[in-house]
């Protein structure tokens, strides 16, 4: 652990500015999908159509990421670095645990409860200063606060 | 199936993808909300470098200020036909909150990076987090009729 998190590395400034390009990407991609109007999640979440018919389109978004992601990747893999960086960063991971499938049962709640998961819900959050999304102003900083207490127990923890 | 948007929900998908992609090919690292912003809430000295916080809040701003330049030419794509109480909205938030970090990843990350690499383990959270939240919202709908 370095004292201030230290210096940054040659091309930080382009990763950067490259990470800066994905999230508006990634933005704009919520919002065309329909994955920022918390009614359309339910109604996609309502399998059962218990609200009047269940609505499919979001399986799409997942599906058309996949679609994109899935054969870049197999090709990515074989590469040695990155185009801008010296190695990749991928997870480690592989064991199922109850950590895993906890958190994704709250998730699952939380995401059911009002029809926000993380990325739309920032980018709802930032719709908000529009006027648009006022769920967003409520459901944004309270997901905030939950992520901070978790990584303050977290650390106490390990 | 009257609000069925297949083209445009297929095309954002698209977009999710090529910004997946962005982050992959171009700087080695997997596109996963939870792990990018959540990780803007861990405590100072928690990373080894200053990149990666500054990187992960450039994302971040990336879509927050995607949301409110399109919160201003669309706001339609923001409209919320939900009935939701305050008090719902947190506790929602909270849980999503803390179960993203808790479960390593949201439906970005594992939904999509982590099904997208074929791995095991995010395929078990996607089944969790998914089953989750249908039961959630039928519960909720049979129970209160939708509102909450």
């Amino acid at each position: 652990m370095s004292a201030g998190e230290g210096q940054l590395e040659p091309g930080a400034g382009r990763r950067i500015a490259v990470a800066f390009a994905a999230g508006l990407v990634f933005a704009a991609g919520l919002t065309l999908s329909g994955m920022t109007m918390p009614g359309k999640v339910i109604g996609f979440l309502d399998v059962l159509g218990t609200q009047g018919g269940w609505d499919p389109s979001l399986a799409l978004v997942m599906g058309g990421g996949l679609l994109v992601f899935m054969p870049v990747f197999r090709l990515v893999a074989q590469r040695q670095r990155p185009l801008l960086d010296t190695r990749f960063r991928l997870p480690t991971k592989t064991d199922i645990d109850g950590r895993l499938l906890g958190g994704g049962v709250l998730f699952g709640l939380g995401w059911g409860l009002a029809g926000f998961c993380p990325g739309p819900a920032l980018t709802a959050f930032g719709a908000a200063a529009t006027g648009a999304a006022d769920a967003a102003l409520i459901f944004t900083p309270a997901m905030a606060v939950g992520m901070a207490l978790f990584q303050a127990a977290d650390r106490r923890r390990s | 199936m009257e609000n069925f948007t297949p083209f445009t929900s297929l095309g954002g998908g698209l977009l999710i993808g090529l910004s997946s992609v962005m982050l992959l090919l171009l700087n080695g690292r997997i596109c996963g909300i939870s792990g990018i912003s959540g990780g803007l809430t861990k405590l100072p000295g928690a990373y080894e470098s200053r990149e990666e916080r500054l990187w992960r809040a450039a994302f971040t701003l990336g879509l927050l200020l995607g949301g409110l330049g399109l919160g201003a030419m669309a706001p339609e794509a923001f409209a919320n036909t939900t009935a939701r109480s305050t008090g719902a909205l947190v506790v929602a938030g909270l849980l999503v909150g803390v179960g993203t970090q808790l479960g390593s990843g949201c439906t970005s990350g594992h939904g999509i990076c982590g099904l997208g690499r074929r791995s095991p383990r995010s395929l078990a959270a996607v089944l969790t987090f998914m089953g989750a939240a249908f039961a959630t919202v039928t519960a909720t709908s049979l129970l209160t009729g939708g509102s909450l």
